[in-house]
């Protein structure tokens, strides 16, 4: 059993867990953060997309063990003061999802692609969220939301 | 996954020191090959030894002429590295093309190179650039790295620390990406330096090669009318439910056509 310390959502918690086990094992079976999603299990479908230190990374690929006192953000953490995210916001009024089993995953990458500076165009969107799937909505509301989200996010940023 | 022992190190000594006490050790830097190939229980090892620990593995640095990049780096520092974007922009282009976005916060220029996918960017253009690969115990020449599918001269338990890569003139990758994995179908890299031209590409077979009637060509006389004539031999190369090996052959010849035409506009 490994012992390790983290961040997550802004609580400290610590964390025993065996070796093999994966953050989005972690996050989901030991603290009940199910929002965050297990899709394809392979890191291809980024359904399990969470922030690690402000990055967005695969959750189903990642040893826990491996991520001693990082900060972990999931999409339960991403609301502020009960006040939806800017991007929870977008994808809401977009209509961004059909099934939602995608979305948690979207709205990560999404704001890490916004903060990172990655989202000035529709075609740049399409490319930065090239690691998630969605098998349901053919991606254009989901490129709309990520479009009024970003200006949602710059506007509440400056 | 099976289940394994996770092993930490703070130095290369100690990771190298490990590995030899073990009867079956990987080490592992991003995990995003080995991760899935031990969920799927192709790789099944009783030590991890994780290298994430070991300082300044992930150093990017310009010594003289030459860019070093530390293993570790992860794909989304290069491509965001001032250092690389200036010295070998075609390298950092490179490496902000691999994968996605939240595989380049974490898979490793060191474990692209160790694994040696016949699919994977790295090695093209560590191969063109004519790189050097800097592990524990010597400096590899890329002519002598690449051995074959998932096959490099690394011996047991050697690590490698970094990659060298010399200044050249010019260089371009492009890629005809596989539009589901996003790993190459094909991927070219072109290089100039003074007047030698090296052509190294990716994707297409079984390793990572040089296209050496291409380069002579092109060395000689570096435009697109000097490889008019020349074609690539599909036999060596890959086939399966994605392109066929002349369909592959003929993608190669179309990127390094663009690559020439790219090179010779800027």
């Amino acid at each position: 059993m490994e012992t390790i310390e983290l961040n997550i959502n802004g609580r400290k918690r610590t964390v025993h867990c065996l070796a093999n086990a994966t953050l989005v094992e972690v996050l989901r079976e030991q603290f009940q953060l199910t929002g965050t999603h297990v899709g394809c299990d392979t890191s291809q479908c980024g359904a399990c997309t969470v922030h690690v230190n402000g990055d967005a990374v695969k959750a189903c690929t990642l040893l826990a063990a491996r991520l001693n006192d990082a900060t972990i953000t999931t999409i339960e953490g991403l609301a502020q003061n009960e006040a939806s995210h800017p991007m929870q916001k977008a994808f809401n009024e977009c209509h961004g999802l059909q099934c939602g089993f995608c979305t948690p995953g979207m709205i990560m990458s999404a704001v890490d692609l916004v903060s990172k500076g990655g989202a000035d165009s529709p075609a740049a969107i399409r490319e930065g969220l090239s690691g998630n799937i969605c098998r349901c909505t053919g991606y254009q509301n989901i490129v709309a939301a990520v479009v009024q989200g970003a200006a949602e996010m710059q506007e509440q940023s400056s | 996954m099976y289940q394994f022992k996770l092993h930490n190190v703070n130095d290369v000594a100690s990771a190298i020191d490990v590995f030899e006490r073990s009867d079956d050790a990987v080490y592992i830097a991003g995990g995003h090959t080995l991760i899935p190939a031990m969920k799927q229980r192709l790789s099944a090892p009783e030590d991890l030894i994780d290298l994430s620990g070991i300082p300044e593995l992930d150093l990017i640095q310009v010594d003289g002429e030459v860019l070093q990049i530390g293993a570790m780096a992860t794909h989304a520092m290069v491509a965001a590295s001032s250092h690389v974007q200036s010295h070998s922009p075609a390298v950092a282009d490179l490496a902000g093309g691999i994968g996605d976005r939240q595989v380049r916060y974490k898979g490793t220029l060191g474990g692209s190179l160790a694994n040696n996918d016949p699919a994977a960017d790295y090695p093209a253009a560590v191969l063109a650039l004519g790189a050097s690969v800097v592990t524990d115990r010597r400096t590899l020449a890329a002519d002598d790295f690449f051995i074959a599918m998932f096959e490099t001269a690394l011996e047991e338990g050697e690590i490698i620390q970094a990659v060298r890569f010399p200044q050249v003139d010019q260089a371009v990758y492009l890629k005809f990406p596989n539009p589901a994995s996003r790993y190459a179908m094909v991927g070219v890299m072109l290089a100039r330096r003074d007047q030698e031209v090296r052509v190294a590409i990716t994707g297409a077979a079984a390793s990572v090669f040089r296209a050496s009637t291409f380069e002579a060509a092109l060395s000689e006389n570096f435009a697109v009318s000097s490889i008019e004539d020349l074609t690539l031999a599909p036999d060596t190369l890959n086939a399966d439910m994605h392109a066929s090996a002349e369909y592959r052959a003929h993608l190669c010849k179309v990127l390094i056509e663009r690559a020439i035409r790219a090179m010779s506009a800027g």
